[in-house]
């Protein structure tokens, strides 16, 4: 693959990424505010509000370190742009393709949120300080489990044989399910819910959103941002929420539906593109939309107990089932 | 070893999220854990006492309505009965009954907006939108009894200005049926939630002494285990033919632990309280006059010539309210008015409830007194940037310096 064709083909990612992070944004609160007893906003509201921001003043506190302070929205929006390009979208192999594999995946996901807690600390506010001490609590919390779950499919997937094993291609194009006996299934079905509940925290959405924690901590970790700053965070969001959705899929939902459906060439690829939009989006229904309507912020002790005592076990459980599944499978 | 200090200061207020009102607090803060905290209220003094002496008593009820939002008829209805007992003025007892009909449906309202606002300060939105769309039913109600969603210019000295009509007795019913209807929804929402649940269960502790000692009023003592109840103890109006207890955490049949969760408890059983209360007056409530002055220039006319003093209690959905009131003859307003806010009591109870709790445990926390600064504000002292605070002794030599440039 030349240069230049990585180049367009990140150029397509990085601008399609956006805008799909701003619609299913616009989902999620039309959503979540039906599911309320509300009207809720147009569905292009993050548009406004990104296009809002950037003509808003960009205000610096004084006790803020600046170049930290504007160099922290920039890293989380280009962390986030990056796991994408290293990710399978729909039937199309990732950008990045060989370059780098889940590990570097995995270390590309916690960007955003070491972004997020520099800016914070940068702020010189006591609101962004405890915002920050909160969002690194968190990432000590949920990273273990998170790893344990990546670890587990990709190991389970190396023993039956796929090579490269780390490679996002590999994972991408191989559904587990079929692949393993039932105690297999069952072991990647704990995974996937360990999964699901970690998506959430990864981005800090409720119960989960405590960086952030509106009525506590009045924004936290962004309460000193503004204007072109606070849109590269909104985006960074965004577009992290399309990663984590299309991490999921990844993982657990590599199917397409071109080829039971009987299609090939261009209209293959084109319905297989949609269906993975509809994948991703249901991911982050399920995950975030839904979980954020019915539940109460948690405290960041109840958060870590909760990751570190049954997630991690669960995750773990998921893992030795998987062992087992070797084992009895051969 | 020598211990270091670890703490760190964070301000919260007079602007913040968290609070609805304006008010100060500073957290003493190690890692998450509040250490200790300072209180400083005095933000939003608007000087209603000094506007009220300087009226005529009618215009003052309509002012006495102004110092709650949320309490707009808990507030003239302890004026009324302050002026009442200073100048002798019998109330009929349908009016009676029409006073504690609305003020039992203003503490539904009261505790349903609690509901939404403490739902919101533990990031649970959608059962704020829940609580203050099911709050809209009884809103409608009062705006059909008085003309108002808020401020319900109700109550009159002697009596009240508007009956309920008998075709408005159904509609009441209907709306005691909704809400006994939604009852299970509602506490199943907040009690059997667990995120509520993890959220509020042993947080912002107040012990049944501490309660005590520091004069906690209202739900929150209630919630401590104090069967305190100003409806209860001293009754007023026709509270005394009801034999109404002080409801506890115990009538729901658990433990009191005092803390925020059964402050969520006590509120919805008084909701379940009212509903019953309302509907057993509509049930007794004769019919009759409903008030003694029909005409307001004779009302004024004698109010101008009682003399005396009198003391209102009113149990607001926040607590118990006072009004003091002297009349002297040949003045059309109050010589003296003072008036005592649920939350003034309240505010103390918040230092032993914020004790080694969590930053995060702030907002419900603060909120679960359900505080009301602009009622309880009575002094702001502005002198510039001072911190200092004042001490009982400096706020007496100042009361007598004003009283002597008042009085000349």
């Amino acid at each position: 693959m030349n240069v230049l064709h990585v180049i367009w083909q990140s150029a397509v990612v990085v601008l399609g990424s956006g805008l799909l992070g701003l619609v299913y944004k616009g989902i999620d609160r039309k959503l979540a505010a039906r599911m309320q007893g509300r009207i809720g906003p147009p569905l292009r509201q993050p548009f406004l509000d990104v296009g809002k921001l950037m003509v808003k003043e960009n205000v610096v506190p004084r006790d803020a370190v600046p170049w930290l302070f504007h160099a922290a929205p920039i890293l989380a929006v280009v962390a986030s742009v990056t796991v994408l390009l290293y990710l399978p979208l729909g039937p199309f192999p990732p950008v990045l393709s060989g370059r780098g594999d889940l590990i570097l995946i995995l270390y590309l996901l916690a960007m955003p949120a070491v972004a997020m807690a520099l800016g914070g600390f940068a702020s010189g506010s006591p609101f962004a300080s405890v915002g920050a001490q909160r969002e690194i609590v968190m990432m000590m919390s949920y990273e273990f489990p998170l790893a344990v779950v990546v670890v587990g499919v990709v190991w389970r997937l190396a023993t039956l044989g796929f090579s490269p094993a780390f490679s996002m291609v590999t994972v991408g194009s191989t559904p587990l399910w079929g692949l393993v006996g039932p105690l297999g299934v069952l072991g990647l079905a704990l995974l996937f819910l360990c999964l699901l509940v970690v998506t959430p925290a990864e981005l800090s959405k409720i119960p989960f959103d405590i960086p952030e924690a509106e009525t506590e901590i009045a924004g936290g970790l962004l309460v000193e941002y503004s204007g072109v700053n606070l849109a590269l965070f909104y985006l960074a969001d965004a577009v992290k929420t399309v990663a984590m959705g299309a991490l999921v899929v990844a993982l657990f939902f590599p199917y397409g539906i071109a080829s039971p459906l009987g299609l090939s060439g261009g209209w293959a690829a084109l319905v297989d593109q949609l269906f993975f939009f509809v994948k991703v989006f249901a991911v982050v229904f399920v995950a975030v939309t839904t979980v954020r309507v019915a539940m109460a912020r948690l405290k960041v002790d109840q958060v870590a107990r909760g990751f570190w005592i049954p997630v991690t076990a669960a995750a773990l459980a998921g893992l030795a089932l998987l062992v087992l599944d070797k084992v009895v499978m051969g | 070893m020598q211990e270091r200090k670890t703490t760190y200061e964070i301000p919260v207020g007079p602007i913040h999220p968290a609070l609805k009102e304006n008010i100060r607090f500073t957290f003493q803060v190690e890692g998450e854990r509040i250490r200790s905290v300072d209180v400083k209220p005095g933000f939003v003094h608007r000087g209603i006492e000094y506007m009220g002496m300087r009226r005529n008593l009618i215009q003052v009820l309509y002012l006495s309505e102004r110092i709650c939002g949320i309490c707009s008829i808990s507030h003239p209805i302890v004026l009324t009965q302050a002026v009442e007992q200073a100048a002798n003025i019998e109330v009929p007892p349908r009016a009676q009954y029409i006073r504690v009909i609305v003020s039992e449906l203003e503490r539904i309202h009261s505790h349903l907006l609690w509901a939404g606002v403490a739902a919101h300060e533990l990031g649970f939105d959608t059962l704020l939108h829940l609580s203050w769309k099911v709050r809209e039913k009884v809103m409608d109600i009062l705006e059909e009894l008085t003309g108002n969603r808020v401020d319900y210019a109700l109550p009159i000295f002697g009596g009240v200005r508007r009956d309920i009509a008998a075709e408005q007795y159904p509609k009441l019913m209907e709306m005691i049926r909704y809400y006994r209807g939604l009852f299970e929804e509602l506490s199943d929402t907040f009690l059997r939630d667990p995120s509520v649940e993890a959220r509020t269960r042993d947080v912002g502790v107040l012990t049944p002494k501490e309660a005590h000692e520091l004069c906690a009023v209202g739900p929150v003592a209630r919630a401590s285990g104090l069967r305190k109840d100003v409806r209860q103890d001293w009754p007023y109006l026709v509270y005394g033919d009801f034999d109404l207890t002080a409801l506890t955490p115990e009538d729901h049949g658990v433990e009191v632990h005092g803390d925020v969760y059964d402050r969520i408890i006590v509120r919805l059983l008084e909701v379940a309280q009212s509903l019953d209360l309302v509907e057993r007056c509509l049930r007794e409530m004769p019919e009759g006059e409903i008030t003694s002055f029909p005409k307001i220039p004779a009302l004024l006319a004698y109010l101008k010539k009682a003399e005396g003093e009198g003391i209102g209690r009113h149990e607001a959905p926040r607590g118990e309210v006072i009004h003091y009131v002297r009349l002297e003859a040949g003045q059309e307003g109050p010589a003296v008015w003072k008036v005592k806010a649920p939350t003034y009591s309240n505010l103390m109870p918040w230092t032993p409830m914020f004790r080694e709790q969590e930053i995060a445990d702030i907002p419900i926390i603060a909120a679960s007194i359900d505080p009301c600064m602009c009622c309880m504000d009575r002094v702001h002292v502005d002198r510039g940037d001072t911190r200092e605070a004042l001490d009982k002794q400096a706020l007496l030599r100042l009361s007598w310096e004003k009283t002597r440039r008042v009085c000349g």
